[in-house]
């Protein structure tokens, strides 16, 4: 099965590398800041003991103080996996890197996030709206939609 | 005496008149009457069959309904179920679901319709040949159903295009369905080419 690595362990890592990078870590998770979040996951990419080649799920989330947006990344060699976050508090232009440069099975993901929760995916090669249409007025999937 | 009185011998006056009707019977019937149908030669008289227009026409289409695939959700699968051989929709002279909109007469919608889909259901109803009829089977295709209020579905099929039959349930079982063809066929059967 696949082995979920300590938060802090990965979040101390990162931070002997970036320094005021991490917010926020758990056993489950860390939260980084958006404006580190390329680098943190080019990191955890291109690290071969971390080794995560393979982004599984990345979506978002509305925390009406603050959107998060969570990428589930996986290492197909090493077998182990890390939940990703970061926040942007910005409600009217939350701004978030891409990574589609890093994974490409984030291009549609990211579409969806930004066509249902509106966060801008800044880098993103073809940032429009994939499962409503053109036109379509708002991010429905916001807690203050309707 | 008594018993001659209430004798078993009837008068001889019935026997009288019944003779006279007999002789007057025999005396008119000397002749064979003449073949109403002796004008027509003998091959026509039993092959011609008079109707109207109209029943032979509803007769046919009535009983020759091809539907439309057209399953957009899980309603399909019980339109599929009643296409099966347990409820066998071929009894109905419906043996075959149409891929082409172009060869089919009746379009089963079957499941939730969604805005960006709605485009796609229209011009493939445009793109059916007259005349064509239209089931909307199951509440998320009646009304847009427990989607009703959302941002994607359409409120009702009926926005889109006319329904001819309204199939509630979610979703119907087979017989609904068969209810509803049913229902297709007896309007069918109503039509008339005056009015087309």
């Amino acid at each position: 099965m696949t082995t979920a690595l300590v938060g802090e362990q990965i979040a101390k890592e990162i931070t002997e590398l970036f320094p005021g990078a991490v917010v926020v870590a758990d056993k489950a998770a860390v939260v980084v800041t958006s404006e580190s979040l390329y680098q943190v996951a080019d990191f955890l990419k291109n690290t071969p003991a971390l080794d995560f080649d393979y982004l599984t799920n990345l979506t978002a989330v509305d925390y009406v103080d603050y959107f998060e947006v969570v990428y589930h990344l996986i290492s197909l060699k090493s077998n182990h996996s890390l939940v990703l976050k970061t926040r942007c508090h910005d409600r009217d232009k939350p701004v978030v890197p891409s990574v589609v440069n890093l994974w490409r099975s984030a291009d549609f993901q990211e579409r969806e996030a930004y066509d249902l929760m509106g966060i801008i995916f800044d880098g993103h090669p073809n940032l429009k709206r994939l499962l409503l249409w053109e036109g379509f007025v708002g991010h429905p999937l916001r807690r203050d939609y309707l | 005496m008594e018993v001659e009185k209430y004798g078993i011998a009837p008068s001889n006056e019935l026997d009288v008149a019944e003779g006279l009707r007999i002789n007057s019977l025999m005396a008119a019937s000397q002749q064979p009457i003449p073949d109403p149908d002796k004008w027509l030669d003998e091959e026509l008289s039993r092959n011609v069959l008079i109707t109207t227009v109209d029943y032979v026409l509803d007769w046919a289409r009535s009983r020759s309904i091809f539907p439309l695939m057209f399953g957009l959700a899980c309603c399909a699968f019980e339109m599929i179920g009643t296409a099966a051989s347990r409820f066998d929709i071929a009894r109905f002279g419906m043996d075959i679901f149409r891929w082409s909109p172009r060869q089919a007469d009746l379009m089963i919608v079957a499941g939730t319709l969604t805005w960006k889909m709605a485009p796609a259901v229209k011009m493939v109803y445009e793109q059916m040949a007259e005349p064509k009829w239209v089931i909307a089977m199951g509440q998320c295709t009646i009304s847009g159903g427990p989607f009703r209020e959302s941002y994607s579905v359409v409120p009702g099929i009926n926005r889109i295009v006319p329904v001819d039959v309204y199939v509630p349930g979610c979703p119907p079982r087979p017989e609904g369905l068969l209810h509803g063809i049913r229902k297709i066929h007896e309007k069918i059967v109503r039509e008339s080419i005056k009015k087309a």
